[in-house]
This record gives structure tokens, C-alpha cells and sequence, in this order.
């Protein structure tokens, strides 16, 4: 259900203004791998470039490459679709869609590919999906009210849920707790723990305690300046970035002292 | 602590209250505006009854009140800046010119519904919706020729605007890049300037190329004159519709795997299409009225005909030209089918916006809560 993902020398492009630069890093299957750093740095980028949804902003392009089990997502004749179909996504600000129930909002991922489902079959993957997300049991009386009358942290999971209904390989999650008080942030929080049995994860934080939490490693992102591109400064387990970084400024941006 | 309640802290010293309280400031009694507005309006009427009577001409009723709305503006901002100060007096007098403006603008609207109303109810019968003009001399007669007309024509005209503004807001918002899209823009800005005779001679010499008749009659072409009217108010407001739709569920859809067209169908559509619609209706409500292009394409007539593309074809609009202009001897039997008419068409549009409500409310993103 998961899967390996290579990046090797990649670049992206806003127009001719270069963004990110010359990042290699490997993510194990079965991971949780988060990426820190100063706003602007990147991070949010690269990460989008994980699943080509970077070139939903005009302009944005990439150089360099990115394998999935060594299948090249800038290759030639691939087709974005395809590779968001296998890479999730989890946006910061939780995005049901409003015209929709909580039931159809599980199910929009195979409904709106327009796929057949039979009713069992449908209500199975609802439930499925929604325990996966640990949602269940707050909606299960309300499937078909709609998702937007969830609180912020209900729908982030419900957001998570319909990620996890088109059973993907990798999911990446874009700061998703930066709009959640506490304790749904710790839900969500739980919730990776037990999704990374059988997903790959990425997750993009500004909360170094929950990079620390819940990540196995750690990449950590820095640009020199305004107008300047976004390097991978280091990239280790969590463990070492938190307590014995090899870089300098790795130890000051996570004890604080900058950014 | 004794600072509180020391009455001398007052700001103005005229505060008589057991507790002063630093933040309390002068202050009009309730409804002080309204009684000095209705003095003011008792003012200028005494003023002009006294005016009338002493020149002997008729009672000025606008002057009256106009000057008496003046005068209002003025007493009550000095009234105001005397009592409560310079900040509620600014306050008191643009409350009062907003109001005027807002009472100016409704004026005509409410004048040309009561008088449409006033003259239309005494041919607002069942004959009026049940017969056509055919051999009617005189008195009696109906629109329903002109209802029916006026029915297909301008859903015809929906019919071919609707997709072809719809698909050209959605290149636009989704599609569109550099030139083109300006271009297209450039040019429906343009078109909703365009007048409606112009739009009337196009279809008309559209028609008279195409089937070589220069005397060329159709409820078809009353149609896509209309149309040309209508595609630009489509486009430009089904664009704003679409442009609203935020660009996280666009993300948030791309990111299930879903391919765009999908997605604008699926997704963006239907988070928009409340305002679509209503969209739509102003575009109909904007046409349903149009008389200079349907007098020269779609013509005149006094008998029923279903046929869009075939022969004269009456609507509304030009039914009341005609029996305004074309008067016989009876001429009270031919303005009051005029007026009638007109009443219709002004109901027929408003039957049409709240459909619109309605659809709109049916559609639009429920909150769930």
C-alpha cells in the first residue's frame, strides 16, 4: 500500500524566479517524514511537487526528478491525474466541498472519477474511511447533513478521510493542523500515528513539538534571503535534528533561537 | 476610586446623574430625528398653503417636500452639533442624504408600478390571456398571441445563450490565458453596449442573406437578436460566479485524483450555480422587454402563431407599441390593452426572479448547521 519516494536534484520555478533548489532526499515507506522551516522557505512548494498539484499556480515548473517505486513523476507522458490518484493530498485550511453531505464527501473521490459504486459497497468504504480518520463515531447519526456544519477539526478529518477513500500510496499533509485548536491537532496527530501501518506520509509543520511527535524524520528547509531559493539544509532522523543537528543553523532554528 | 465617582469629572459639567461616568456624552432623545422631520415637512406645507392661496395657483406637493427634507438636513445637523457634537452631527447628515437619495431612487419605481397597476387592472381579464388580436376592431381582444410569442422567443433566446455565455465564462475562468482571454473580454465588454436596434438589424440581415427574402419575418431571428443581447450579461456574470468559487475546493478535487473537466463539472459548478442562475434571470429580465430589435425581425401580428420559424410572430413589448401607436376609433379599448400589457410583462418578470429565488435557494451550498 505504500511507497518509496526518490527526489534527486529537483528545482522549481515560479516563472524565471527559482524557488527551491538542489534537494535529494529519500522517504521510506511507511514513514512519517515532516519538513520544518521559516515560512517562505519552500517547504509548502516541494511538497506540492510531490504530486505535480504545484502546477494548479501558473508559471510554476520542475526540473530534476521525482520517483514513486521508481516510476518518474516528470517523465514524459505522464499523466498528473494518475499520479494524484496514488499521492494524497491534506490542505491547511480543511476544504469540504459545500454542495456535498459527509457521505458524498468520502465518497467524492471515486464518485467524481466517476466510478460505479453499489450502495454496500459505497457504505462500506464510508465507514471505512471515516473510522480510518476517526470520525466515525461523531458523524455516523449524520451522513447525509452537510459537511461544512462540522466543526474546523471534524472537517480536517473529513478532509483526511476522503484522501484515505481513494486509498493512495503516499499522503501529503500541508501544515493541516495550523487551523485546529489542541485537541483536534492531538486527534489528528493520533490519527498519523495509525495511518503510517499502511501509508507513507509527508507532512509540512511550522509546530516543531508536533515534528517531533509524530515524524520518524525530519527535513529542515532555510532560505539565505529574501528573493534567494529554498535549500534542504538537513535532512536526518527527527531524533538527531532535535538533539544533535550537524548543521548550525538546524540547531538554532529547532532550539529557538532564529526564524 | 474617588475619581469615579466625583460628579465635577464629568467632561461637560452638565451631567446631573448619581454617576458620572467619563464616557457618556450628549445625546438627542429618541425619535428626536423623526419629529423634527415631520416639522420640517409641516413648515414648508403651511409655507406653500399659504403660498397657493395668496397666488392662487395649485398646492406645490414636491416643493413642499423637498425644501422640507432640506430644511431637515440643516435643523437637524445644527440641532445635533448644539447637543451631541461635531462627529454625530457629520453622522445625522449623511444619514439624512443617504436617506433622500435612496427615497429619490425609489420614487420612479414606485410611480411606474402604481400607474401601471392603476391602468392595467381594468383589461387584466380572462380574455385578455385567452383570445388574440384576430379580427378585433374596437373593443375586446386579448395578448395571448403576444404572451405566447414573447414565451418562445425569449426562451429560445435562453435556450442559445445560456450554453454558448455559460461555456465561454468557464474557458474564461478555468481555461483562458494571455491574449485570447483578454481578447474574448475585450469584446463582451464591448457587446453589452451594443444597442438593441443594431442587434435587431444583425439578425435581420443574417436572415435575409440566409434565405435570400428581404422581407425576411421570424419569431427565430427575434431570437438570436436577443441573444446577442443577452450572451454578453451571461458571460460577465456567470464569470464573477465563477471566479468566487474558491481555489481550495479546485485544489482539494485535483488532489483526489479527479481530471479537470470533472472537476468543473462536478465541483465548481455546483458550488456556483445558485448565482448562475440568478445570473441568468437578470440576463432574461434584461431582454424580455427589448421591443426595437423584435419590431424588425420578429414583426407584428394579430393572430396566434407557434411556428418560431416561421412567419410574423408578436410579443409582448411590441403588442403594446402597436396598440399604443396603430389607435382605432375607440382609442380608451386600445390603451387600456397597452397598459394591460405592459402589466403583464412587468409580472412576468417578476414571476421570473422569484422562480429565480427559489431555484437559487434550492441549490446553493447549505451551511448544515
Amino acid at each position: 500500500m505504500s511507497k518509496r519516494i526518490e527526489v534527486n536534484d529537483l528545482n522549481v520555478y515560479y516563472g524565471s524566479f527559482r524557488a527551491v533548489e538542489g534537494i535529494t532526499l529519500e522517504i521510506e515507506p511507511r514513514t512519517v517524514t515532516a519538513f520544518i522551516g521559516p515560512s517562505g522557505c519552500g517547504k509548502s512548494t516541494f511538497l506540492r511537487t510531490l504530486n505535480r498539484m504545484h502546477e494548479v499556480i501558473p508559471g510554476a515548473r520542475v526540473e530534476g526528478e521525482v520517483l514513486i517505486d521508481g516510476n518518474n513523476l516528470y517523465g514524459p507522458g505522464v499523466d498528473p491525474v494518475l499520479v494524484r490518484r496514488q499521492v494524497g493530498m491534506v490542505f491547511q485550511r480543511p476544504n469540504p466541498f459545500p454542495t456535498m453531505s459527509i457521505k458524498e464527501n468520502v465518497l467524492a473521490g471515486v464518485r467524481l472519477n466517476n466510478r460505479k459504486l453499489s450502495k454496500s459497497d459505497a457504505d462500506d468504504l464510508v465507514e471505512k474511511s471515516l473510522q480510518g480518520a476517526n470520525l466515525w463515531n461523531e458523524v455516523k447519526d449524520r451522513l447525509d447533513r452537510p459537511g461544512s456544519g462540522l466543526s474546523g477539526g471534524q472537517q480536517q478529518r473529513l478532509c483526511i478521510a476522503r484522501a484515505i477513500a481513494v486509498s493512495p500510496e503516499v499522503i501529503l499533509m500541508d501544515e493541516p493542523c495550523s487551523a485546529l485548536d489542541p485537541i483536534s491537532t492531538l486527534a489528528i496527530e493520533d490519527l498519523i500515528e495509525e495511518l503510517k501501518q499502511e501509508y507513507t506520509i509527508v507532512i509540512v509543520t511550522h509546530n516543531m513539538q508536533q515534528a517531533s511527535r509524530v515524524s520518524d524524520k525530519t527535513a529542515f528547509f532555510n532560505i539565505a534571503g529574501t528573493g534567494k531559493p529554498g535549500k534542504l539544509i538537513e535532512y536526518a532522523d527527527t531524533t538527531t535534528i532535535f538533539s544533535n543537528p550537524t548543521v548550525k543553523a538546524t540547531e538554532d532554528y529547532v532550539s529557538g533561537r532564529f526564524g | 476610586m474617588s475619581l469615579t465617582v466625583t460628579p465635577q469629572q464629568a467632561p461637560t459639567g452638565r451631567s446631573t446623574g448619581p454617576i458620572a461616568n467619563t464616557l457618556t456624552a450628549g445625546k438627542l432623545p429618541r425619535f428626536a430625528a423623526l419629529w423634527v422631520l415631520l416639522g420640517c415637512l409641516a413648515v414648508t406645507t403651511a409655507f406653500f398653503v399659504i403660498l397657493a392661496a395668496a397666488s392662487g395657483t395649485g398646492f406645490n406637493i414636491a416643493a413642499a417636500v423637498f425644501l422640507g427634507v432640506v430644511l431637515y438636513g440643516i435643523v437637524i445637523w445644527v440641532l445635533s452639533r448644539v447637543v451631541e457634537g461635531t462627529r454625530k452631527a457629520k453622522d445625522r447628515l449623511v444619514t439624512a442624504l443617504v436617506s433622500t437619495a435612496f427615497t429619490i431612487a425609489l420614487l420612479p419605481l414606485i410611480s411606474v408600478a402604481y400607474t401601471t397597476i392603476a391602468n392595467g387592472i381594468p383589461r387584466f381579464d380572462v380574455q385578455f390571456f385567452s383570445e388574440s388580436m384576430r379580427n378585433v376592431v374596437g373593443a375586446g381582444g386579448g395578448a395571448l398571441h403576444a404572451i405566447m410569442g414573447t414565451l418562445l422567443i425569449t426562451g429560445m433566446a435562453a435556450l442559445i445563450s445560456v450554453p454558448v455565455g455559460l461555456l465561454t465564462a468557464i474557458y474564461l475562468v478555468e481555461y483562458g490565458r494571455g491574449k485570447l482571454k483578454h481578447g474574448i473580454t475585450f469584446f463582451v465588454d464591448v457587446m453589452t453596449g451594443i444597442p438593441s436596434i443594431v442587434a435587431g438589424l444583425f439578425a435581420f440581415a443574417l436572415f435575409a442573406l440566409f434565405t435570400g427574402d428581404p422581407g425576411i419575418r421570424m419569431g427565430f431571428g427575434g431570437a438570436v437578436a436577443l441573444s446577442v443581447l443577452m450572451i454578453p450579461v451571461v458571460v460577465r456574470s456567470s464569470e464573477e460566479m465563477l471566479k468566487l468559487v474558491p481555489n481550495e475546493l479546485r485544489e482539494a478535487s485535483y488532489a483526489l485524483g479527479v481530471p479537470k473537466w470533472l472537476t468543473i463539472v462536478k465541483v465548481v459548478l455546483p458550488t456556483s450555480i445558485a448565482g448562475i442562475i440568478t445570473g441568468v434571470m437578470i440576463a432574461i429580465a434584461r431582454v424580455i422587454g427589448e421591443t426595437a430589435p423584435l419590431l424588425i425581425i420578429a414583426g407584428f401580428t394579430t393572430s396566434m402563431n407557434y411556428n418560431l420559424f416561421e412567419g410574423r410572430m408578436m410579443t409582448l413589448p411590441v403588442f403594446v407599441y402597436t396598440q399604443y401607436m396603430n389607435q382605432g376609433t375607440d382609442v380608451q379599448a386600445y390603451i387600456d390593452r397597452a397598459w394591460a400589457g405592459a402589466l403583464t410583462l412587468i409580472l412576468i418578470v417578476a414571476l421570473l426572479n422569484i422562480v429565480a429565488r427559489v431555484v437559487s435557494k434550492l441549490f446553493s451550498p447549505k451551511t448544515g448547521r
